[in-house]
């Protein structure tokens, strides 16, 4: 008699960092994503904290607000692609004209999300984010 | 741009938050120009410095109130008041930030400014004039206030 053993795929899971200067934001898209095999790893206020959750936690997704103090969402991405050139970062600002998007892709982001979204925008945006 | 389309702009990013982010529309009431005082501030007020090809200030203010409700229709637990300083400001960087659609990518916004209470901690740049849009959310009152150059 024999055993027959299912093959199953590897499954990847994305490691997610959240980066707004907004509590009430960076709670939102924490409470608010519902993507399977994605794992919440910590959430930064400005840039700098960012850069430092980075080299901890290594996150492979992340969102990023662009308006920021200390360091801005723009400069961050930039250090990031740097430091990861495999990191998919997901812009989510209230900068609504399009230079502003096509700047943030330009510096290495991977989607831009127009605040204010709905739930079902943001979790849109993270699947593109990760089928990317 | 017509001053009425600068307004406009506004009315439309105001109207854009309410719909999508509480899900209950919000009404803004006919804009008028503050003459001779300055309008009335709420329970908290943030505020903008605008920069770039336009220079001055945008600043939205709401009573307690109204913002611990919206936090509620947002499924937010935490009603503190960091966390009210924390929304009013994001309401207003998202008023002033959607209103680059119109005015374009040179319209540049700082963060927020917080300050609660009702003294009036707005300093007007000279040679402006504030236009207050009136704002009714449910049984609430707030106000943006626009005063450009």
């Amino acid at each position: 008699m024999s055993t027959r053993v299912a093959s199953i795929a590897p499954v990847t899971v994305h490691r997610l960092m959240i980066v707004d200067d907004s509590n009430v934001i960076r709670r939102r898209i924490e409470r608010a994503h519902d993507l399977p095999f994605v794992e919440f790893v910590g959430s930064a206020r400005n840039g700098r904290e960012a850069l430092e959750l980075h080299a901890r936690t290594h996150p492979t997704i992340v969102t990023m607000d662009l308006t920021m103090p200390e360091m801005d969402g723009n400069e961050c991405v930039e250090q990031l692609v740097r430091r990861d050139p495999d990191i998919r970062i997901l812009v989510i600002s209230a900068l609504a004209d399009k230079s502003t998007a096509i700047d943030a892709l330009e510096r290495g982001a991977s989607g831009f999300l127009c605040k204010p979204f709905t739930d079902r925008q943001l979790n849109d945006a993270l699947r593109k984010l990760i089928e990317y | 741009m017509t001053q009425e389309a600068e307004v406009g702009i506004f009315i439309d990013s105001v109207l854009g938050y309410f719909n999508v982010t509480v899900q209950h529309m919000a009404q803004c009431g006919t804009p008028y120009l503050a003459i001779g005082r300055s309008p009335e501030v709420s329970d908290y007020t943030a505020m903008i410095k605008i920069s770039g090809k336009r220079e001055g200030i945008v600043y939205f203010t709401a009573p307690r109130s109204m913002l611990s409700v919206m936090l509620m229709r947002m499924q937010e637990t935490d009603m503190s008041h960091e966390n009210l300083c924390d929304l009013v400001g994001e309401i207003a960087n998202t008023f002033a930030g959607n209103a680059r659609r119109g005015f374009g990518h040179q319209f540049n916004i700082s963060v927020p400014t917080v300050v609660y209470g009702s003294k009036d901690p707005v300093e007007y740049p000279a040679g402006t004039r504030p236009i207050v849009i009136p704002i009714d959310w449910r049984a609430y009152k707030a106000r943006l206030v626009v005063c450009l150059n």
